[in-house]
């Protein structure tokens, strides 16, 4: 019997191509350090060779001197934001995944919405910010909305596009055994569409990070975007540099969140570490 | 009256602005509980299109099709279904992919996974009930495939070339399975191939389709005795003198002219 059994294909780039003598595991941890330890040079040679003063760009030395502390100011605001994130994004899975299932499945709805959801994708969300304090005061709600405007978008065009990929062979298999439509759509459907409902969540998470930072530009009392304002007011460039770090610590986490949640439902996608 | 029987079948698709195409024309053909036919033709035949109007998944334009004595009008559940792709879902192990038909039809579980494992070891697919299908090769797919369609214990087996897409041992190997389940099981099966020698080996007769309109061109019955190979055997000369005889009639000098001109 053929009893060709891979569970992964074994290539050039897998053995680890430019760096062969190390392994891939060890590779995966040590290029992004190594990476980030460059990056760190850069920001510092460029300092240091055009002079700049710390309002300019402060180092990366007083960055972390700020981030120690200022640590429990940086905590309160990067839980404010956080939670304005979470929110936002939860709902917009909420609205945006049945929308985009109904694209997906209907014809009608799909030539009836596309448009409009195009129109108002083509906005500029950071236009809208000021309209959303003049509807909604200055609360969290503006900002939630905002989150919910920035990452709606892709995932409902994830959505769509999975549900609309169903492959013909699995369709026309499936409809041999006369399901009934719940059974198509629970069994089939909505199953084979996952891995690209995931692609639109992972598009989604780190657009959702940057809609409550624009929510709280417009006009805030918390949260990591105030703070930034606030720095920028006082000239405190490290602490806006630490709020940034904060920030991009808050997205990367979320990312890897949505990442591991995608792992655990749709294990038999094909894997690339 | 026969226990499938396909009755003055026509079928025409509308393409484009108000232009059709025959795909059948007043197919006319019966087949006996059991009995196993393979549809030949060349591309465009219809052999397909007839295929999926038994099985329910496409109306005829004209005729009607009756399995057991009534008439097919949707998918029914005592019909299997074989596809060129294996058609797996990828979510799904081995097993589940093998129960899923029992699941749809709200059938108990328990009660067939036993029947599961007795196909999966029947086929040589016994130790990977757990595997996923990209662990699988196309071969094991196609076979995980096959008893999926079998599962439900169909009277009637329906398969769209199931084994085109295999390499040639691989497909030699399973038609010698396919003969060996349906002797054991009684199955009544229509079986669509392009490969005379394949319509040859496994059929009781063979149903010589022509495209443009797809028609009936002729049933040629093959007599020889079962179990059959493909290798040195007694039933080598019977097998090759029908496969001559399809070969000419697929090659018939007045279609190739036809098929130039179109």
């Amino acid at each position: 019997m053929s009893a060709v059994v891979h569970d992964r294909p074994v290539t050039a780039a897998a053995r680890g191509g430019l760096l062969p003598f190390l392994d891939r595991r060890v590779l995966v941890a040590l290029l992004p350090l190594i990476a980030t330890a460059v990056f760190v040079l850069l920001w510092w040679g460029l300092k240091l060779l055009n002079g700049w003063n710390d309002v300019i760009l402060p180092s990366p030395a007083r960055v972390l001197a700020s981030l120690s502390s200022n640590s429990s100011l940086l905590w309160r605001h990067g839980l404010v934001t956080l939670q304005e994130t979470v929110l936002g994004y939860g709902l917009a899975i909420v609205i945006a995944v049945p929308l985009g299932v109904l694209i997906g499945y209907s014809w009608v709805i799909d030539k009836a919405l596309s448009p409009i959801l195009m129109g108002l994708n083509a906005v500029p969300k950071v236009a809208v910010a000021p309209l959303l304090i003049i509807w909604m005061g200055f609360g969290m709600e503006p900002k939630v909305a905002m989150v919910v405007l920035l990452s709606f978008f892709p995932i409902v065009l994830g959505a769509a596009s999975g549900i609309k990929a169903t492959p013909p062979d699995l369709i026309e298999m499936m409809r041999s055994l006369d399901p009934t439509p719940l059974q198509m759509f629970f069994k089939l459907r909505l199953r084979a569409a996952l891995p690209q409902i995931f692609v639109g969540l992972q598009v989604a998470i780190a657009l959702a990070v940057i809609g409550a930072v624009i929510g709280e530009f417009a006009g805030a009392t918390k949260g990591l975007g105030y703070l930034i304002t606030v720095s920028g007011g006082t000239a405190d460039t490290s602490l806006a540099f630490a709020s940034l770090v904060i920030l991009s610590g808050i997205s990367i986490a979320l990312y890897y969140i949505v990442l591991a949640i995608e792992r655990l439902l749709v294990p038999w996608a094909e894997v690339r570490a | 009256m026969a226990f499938l029987e396909v009755h003055d079948v026509s079928k025409a698709f509308t393409v484009g602005k108000g232009s059709t195409v025959n795909a059948l024309h007043r197919i006319d053909l019966s087949v006996a509980e059991g009995e196993f036919v393979t549809l030949v033709g060349r591309s465009g035949c219809g052999k397909s299109t007839l295929l999926r109007i038994i099985a329910g998944l496409m109306e005829p334009t004209s005729g009607s099709v009756r399995i057991d004595g009534t008439e097919v009008s949707r998918p029914r559940r005592d019909v299997g279904l074989m596809l060129q792709q294996p058609a797996l879902m990828p979510w799904r192990t081995t097993l589940e992919n093998v129960l899923l038909p029992t699941e749809v039809m709200g059938k108990d579980q328990r009660k067939y996974r036993e029947r599961a494992h007795e196909l999966l070891e029947m086929t040589g697919l016994k130790g990977f009930e757990n595997r996923y299908p990209r662990q699988l090769s196309g071969g094991m797919q196609q076979r995980v495939s096959l008893c999926r369609s079998l599962i439900h214990d169909p009277a009637v087996l329906l398969m769209d070339e199931p084994f085109a897409a295999l390499d040639a041992l691989t497909r030699e190997e399973l038609s010698i399975e396919l003969q060996r389940i349906c002797a054991s099981q009684r199955k009544t099966v229509i079986f669509v191939t392009h490969s005379i020698e394949e319509a040859v080996l496994l059929a009781d007769r063979v149903v010589v389709m022509s495209p443009r309109p797809g028609r009936v061109k002729r049933i040629v019955p093959i007599a020889a005795s079962r179990p059959r190979t493909l290798g040195m055997s007694e039933q080598i000369e019977t097998l090759a003198r029908a496969a001559g005889e399809l070969r000419e009639l697929l090659f018939d000098t007045r279609d190739a002219a036809s098929s130039v001109a179109a």
